[in-house]
């Protein structure tokens, strides 16, 4: 119990039975137990009105939870927003602009409302966020006149005005090219290699799966997953593919060796392996004497491999199949 | 579907990387810079200047002395004095019969002329879209997070308005002034109540006069304030201020209501004409500044209630 109280101190984003009611009653978040540990590159899933941005507007102090407390870096939210979001970077539902100002000068009175910016040194940052952004020629330009994506990369460069320890992406990516999705997955690693810790949510799973160490998953206001991304993608069972001119014996021979869910498709065959134990996540070992039945048995084999579990199975196996959004 | 419920273990709670992290970027919380309450109050000045509509509200706003100047020069230039019965048009002051003869009379009455409604309107579509239009565009939740504080953009929005009142009456005067000095003589001025003054002073008197007129619109500039942070809708709340401008000035002249005439913030706008006699009546003019204080004090105090205890979920 007292590595929890340690666990909290270093976590830089932690809650407790954090509650959203919205005045129209809708349940947007329950009860949630978050944890994301400093230094990690954290992932957040959820269907489409699962409760991530209310949870990140609490975070971030906009919007006062019905019950439950939320920690940033530490420091209770919302009562320590004045020290503690000078240091926490965020893009929230998507970028705001003012449409009428260039680009340039959206950044500048974003800076200006910050008051541990020093106005000395504001130009340079602003042409610094710009630069990473890579929108340093458009930089002139109107606000309105910028494309989806162009909007987007100013949001991240808002984000990206001051050093920052924390920053909390709400879906990064949205609308990017996939040049632009490339460039933000090397900057949140070059940021995470710099120290900062990301906190981004996102419905691109793949995303997920190549930057972020850790990951949670929502599901209807409820927390119903967190952890390392390899335990997450390990919870769900991988599955065998081979290819054979002999399908039936195929079948018969990976039954026997407790591969279930078998699907013949032509000359392919499919299907679960068996949970791996803890550990032994590739089971290398097993899979090769699993090739070697068939073999033994007259199996002629073309291809033989295992596809392994990726986030998108966990999510699904975690949310469901359903295309539907919940209530 | 239990998974979230059982106790982390010590392994998937601890960051791999916890012992590992490199030292990280600069996390010492740096000082509040002195001059940021400026820097923020400039920033909402010059944003809300570079908009297209405040722009073209103060365009018409100095339209409007050109406007009465041109007219009382048409009016005037083919049948000798500025047509009799016209002008007073019921309690408000009427400079306009004495603009022929001293060009500083346009300013005061282009200002009597945009008191009542253009003045106000104006102030009430900045004030309305000070908060309600940030947050319908998004831009709120980014200054909040920045953070710029509750209270402190509050003051800020506030600051602002109060400085667009000067603004936009100074707008009307300048322009007023500088119409009448081009298309009538200037010279000293005879005051109302029939006392004659250098040019000099009666300029001073303009600008205590436009003074007093930027104070009359404290009042409705912060119940703009207060409305404009009860929705995420801009023009709702442009409307509803532009809207509660005229239902007041409605309701100051139904007789039958005169018990609430001393609350409504128009009632005594046009009492700024008492400046210009001599000795000035005071007791108006102090009554209309002690109302404006009682707006701004209430209104006030509610925005302040209202926005640092609200949700911006836009
Ligand atoms: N301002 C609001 N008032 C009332 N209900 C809201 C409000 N904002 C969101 N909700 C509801 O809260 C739930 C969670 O919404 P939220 O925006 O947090 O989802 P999300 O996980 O961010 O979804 P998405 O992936 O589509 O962005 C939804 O059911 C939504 O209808
Ligand atoms: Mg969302």
């Amino acid at each position: 119990m007292e590595q929890r109280s340690t666990e909290e101190d270093d976590a830089a984003v932690e809650t407790r039975g954090l509650t959203k009611r919205y005045r129209g009653g809708q349940l947007a978040v329950d009860a949630l137990d978050l944890s994301v540990p400093r230094g990690s590159v954290f992932g957040f899933l959820g269907p489409n009105g699962s409760g991530k941005t209310t949870t990140i507007r609490m975070l971030m102090g906009l919007i006062e939870p019905t019950s439950g407390r939320a920690r940033l870096l530490g420091e209770p939210m919302p009562r320590a927003a004045r020290s503690v979001l000078p240091r926490v970077g965020a893009l929230i539902e998507g970028p705001a602009l003012y449409p009428f100002l260039t680009g340039r000068d959206n950044l500048l009175r974003y800076d200006a409302a910050d008051p541990t910016a020093d106005p000395r040194t504001r130009t340079a940052r602003v042409a610094a966020a710009l630069d990473r952004v890579g929108l340093a020629a458009a930089a002139g330009k109107r606000a309105r006149a910028y494309s989806l994506g162009m909007k987007q990369r100013l949001g991240l460069a808002a984000a990206l005005l001051q050093p920052r320890e924390l920053l909390v992406l709400d879906e990064p990516t949205n609308g990017l090219d996939p040049q632009g999705m490339r460039e933000i997955r090397s900057l949140v690693r070059e940021l995470a290699e710099e120290g900062t810790t990301v906190f981004l949510s996102s419905h691109l799973l793949d995303e997920i799966e190549q930057v972020c160490t850790h990951a949670a998953v929502m599901a209807q206001g409820r927390l119903i997953a967190q952890g390392t991304v390899a335990e997450l993608a390990a919870g769900s069972r991988g599955r065998l593919a081979i290819t054979t001119p002999d399908p039936v014996d195929a079948v018969r021979v990976l039954k026997e060796h407790g591969v279930t869910d078998l699907v013949i498709l032509d000359e392919r065959v499919s299907g679960e392996l068996p949970v791996p134990g803890p550990g032994a996540a590739d089971a290398p070992l097993e899979l090769a004497d699993l090739n070697a039945a068939l073999v033994r048995a007259g199996v002629r084999v073309r291809a033989f491999g295992a596809e392994r579990a990726s986030l998108e199975d966990a999510f699904v196996a975690l949310t469901g199949e359903g295309f539907d959004v919940a209530g | 579907m239990s998974r979230a419920d059982e106790p982390k273990s010590a392994d998937t709670g601890v960051p791999k990387t916890a012992d590992t992290r490199p030292p990280g970027p600069t996390t010492d919380k740096r000082p509040t810079s002195p001059l940021w309450a400026l820097a923020l109050f400039r920033s909402e000045l010059t944003t809300t200047l570079r908009r297209w509509r405040t722009l073209a509200l103060l365009g018409v706003l100095a339209l409007i002395p050109i406007l009465i100047g041109v007219a009382v020069k048409i009016e005037t230039s083919d049948g000798g004095g500025f047509g009799g019965g016209r002008g007073g048009g019921g309690e408000g002051p009427a400079f306009f019969p004495q603009i022929t003869n001293n060009g500083i009379f346009l300013v005061f009455a282009s200002l009597a002329a945009t008191l009542p409604v253009f003045l106000p309107m104006v102030i009430g579509v900045i004030t309305g879209d000070a908060i309600a239009g940030e947050a319908g565009s998004g831009t709120l939740r980014y200054l909040l997070v920045a953070p710029a504080g509750r209270t402190r953009l509050l003051l800020a929005k506030f600051t602002t308005s109060m400085a667009f009142c000067l603004i936009a009456t100074l707008v009307v005067a300048l322009s007023g002034l500088v119409t009448g000095a081009l298309l009538f003589p200037l010279g000293d001025v005879t005051l109302i109540s029939g006392i004659t003054v250098s040019f000099e002073e009666a300029l001073l008197r303009a600008l205590g006069v436009a003074a007093l007129v930027a104070l009359s619109l404290v009042g409705i500039a912060t119940v703009g304030l207060f409305i404009s942070t009860l929705t995420n809708s801009g023009i709702a709340a442009m409307a509803t201020t532009v809207g509660l401008v005229i239902t007041a000035q409605i309701l100051d002249t139904i007789p039958q209501l005169h018990a609430i005439h001393p609350y409504l913030f128009p009632h005594y706008w046009l009492s700024f004409a008492d400046l210009l006699r001599e000795p000035v009546y005071w007791d108006e003019l102090v009554k209309n500044l002690g109302l404006q204080g009682l707006y701004v004090a209430v209104f006030g105090s509610a925005a302040w209630a209202r926005f640092t205890a609200k949700d911006i979920t836009a």
